[in-house]
């Protein structure tokens, strides 16, 4: 009697269980090794897993990405997809579904998630300025207009990132000045400016220890740098002169300073014009040394372990990557790995590196160590790649 | 390169004999190379101007924000870009004719689903 009710309990647990939506344990997983791939021509994204190194799905609907990029919540589930069109996505990693889509722009580069995560800023190209939006509900919460100069001019936004302290930190294309805004209360920003840093900044980055904020500069031979630590010290400028009075090259495709190499002590960055890495010692900020490369670079990207940076190329020499030892500082490996090399990728411990070749439709994924390949994922149009465990990371 | 001036030369005598009917210019790029232009300025021009043209760092070329601007002048900004600013110069992969092709094509609004 006793046994056949246990029995029958047992049973109806097992029933419950079945019938819970979403509750089996085999159902249930992580996010900290998806991630997805941006289809650039079929406003798609997959989403792809680097344990088994496959493709879950395709999430499809989110606009024009051509130039996408996207940010985590501090949860890892939740994809925040930044079009061109001034689309702003929310995608859920799990149930693979776009969970929301809003129009908050008309033409926008890029955004970034506030510390808490609860803020996500989108730097617009048209009608420039940074917007501001709650993470949960995308329901817009603020607004700062970019206006520069005697005649409050409208800038485009580049170079968006989260800063320490519920900041994001940005610069002015069109105005030349880095902007550090306090977004603790949207509904009273506290915004600092920092004017004339430089002709024509096109990209910025943050360190990962959050300290300090590199904008790129076209227009000039150098960088500009602010120290989050000491703004008040206000802007100063690194590599100066690093052209040497030399004619740049033209610049086929506009280098990428997010997603940037620091290791070993040393930021490796892109230079304007020139087929070379800039080598910065990340204490004094003085140019440490030079490395001659195939092309203009794109992206350099430091492995998480430290040893290597890699780097993809401007067309037309986008179908090479070439291996840089952080340690020699010399190009070590040249790879072809095919056409149109459009970003990299690495997994959180460096043990893989995922690539996207957008004239071949598919994806990548080099072992690091033995420089070979592993897997290969059919995609159309690949271009960003963004893995979830930049959820937790500063600047990402 | 000089390959490329040849298959014109001969293309563009089949056009003057009449054996391209509809051919609007003897020297049109010929269909691969088309193909190949406009997967460029999709994806390479693109990178700027964004994927549909609407625009990025690089200003719009939508066929209303190009109408007041003439052939010549934005063919010769394609071959030789804007000094100063991030356009570079096409001269060394876009002939002439193909930088005048690429205009025709921006005038009539490119899109993917072309
Ligand atoms: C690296 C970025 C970049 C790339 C790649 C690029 N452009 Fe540009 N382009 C620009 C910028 C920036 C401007 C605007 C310059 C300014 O006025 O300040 C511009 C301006 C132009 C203009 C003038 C528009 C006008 O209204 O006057 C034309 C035409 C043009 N680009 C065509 C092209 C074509 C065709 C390609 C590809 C073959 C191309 N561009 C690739 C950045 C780029």
């Amino acid at each position: 009697m006793a046994t056949d009710l246990r029995r029958y309990a047992v049973f109806a647990v097992a029933a419950w269980l079945a019938a819970t939506p979403g509750a089996s344990a085999e159902d249930m997983r992580g996010t900290a090794d998806l991630g997805l791939v941006v289809e650039r021509a079929s406003g798609s994204v997959l989403i792809v897993e680097t344990t088994a190194r496959t493709s879950l799905g395709r999430v499809t609907g989110l606009g024009d990405l051509s130039h996408a990029s996207a940010v985590f919540s501090r949860d890892g589930r939740m994809a925040y997809v930044f079009g061109r069109d001034g689309g702003l996505n929310k995608v859920d990693l799990l149930s693979r579904a776009l969970v929301k889509r809003i129009t908050q722009a008309g033409n926008s580069i890029g955004g970034a998630i506030s510390q808490d995560g609860r803020i996500i800023a989108v730097a617009n190209y048209e009608p420039g300025g940074v917007r501001l939006f709650d993470a949960a509900s995308l329901a817009a919460v603020g607004e700062i207009p970019a206006l520069f100069g005697p005649e409050q001019t409208p800038s485009k936004v580049v170079g968006l990132a989260d800063a320490p302290g519920q900041k994001f930190v940005f610069t002015l294309y069109d105005g030349g000045e880095i902007w550090l805004a306090d977004v603790s209360d949207p509904a009273r920003l506290k915004v600092d400016k920092y004017p004339g840093i430089g002709r024509l900044p096109y990209d910025g980055l943050i360190t990962p220890d959050g300290r300090t904020y590199v904008a790129g500069l076209f227009g000039e031979d150098g960088l500009a740098k602010l120290d989050l630590w000491r703004p008040e010290a206000g802007v100063s400028r690194i590599l100066d002169g690093y052209g040497r009075g030399e004619d740049p090259m033209p610049v086929y495709k506009m280098p990428h300073l997010r997603g940037w190499a620091v290791s070993g002590g040393h930021a490796f960055l892109p230079a304007i014009g020139r087929h070379e890495l800039l080598v910065v010692d990340t204490r004094s900020w003085r140019e440490a040394a030079r490395v001659t490369v195939h092309g203009q670079p794109v992206f350099a990207i430091a492995s998480p372990a430290g040893r290597h940076v890699w780097v993809n190329f401007a067309h037309p020499r986008n179908d090479t990557v070439q291996i840089v030892d952080v340690a020699t500082m010399a190009v070590t490996l040249t790879l072809r790995p095919g056409k149109a090399v459009m970003h990299m990728e690495f997994t959180p411990r460096g043990e893989q590196v995922w690539l996207s070749l957008r004239d071949e439709n598919r994806v990548d994924v080099y072992d690091t160590r033995s420089f070979v390949r592993i897997a290969s994922i059919p995609a159309r149009a690949p271009s960003g790649i963004l893995l979830a465990a930049r959820a937790n990371r500063i600047g990402f | 390169m000089p390959r490329r001036t040849k298959v014109y030369g001969l293309l563009g005598l089949l056009a003057l004999a009449g054996a391209l009917p509809g051919a609007p210019s003897s020297a049109d790029p010929d269909a691969e190379r088309r193909q190949g232009l406009r997967h460029l300025l999709l994806h390479d021009c693109g990178s700027c101007h964004g994927l549909t043209m609407r625009g990025g760092l690089g200003r719009p070329l939508l066929p209303e924000s190009l109408a007041d601007k003439s052939d010549e002048a934005l063919t010769s900004i394609i071959l030789h870009g804007m000094p100063g600013t991030p356009m570079p110069p096409w001269a060394a992969e876009i002939d002439e004719d193909e930088a005048l092709w690429l205009v025709t094509l921006l005038r009539g609004g490119v899109s993917l689903g072309d």
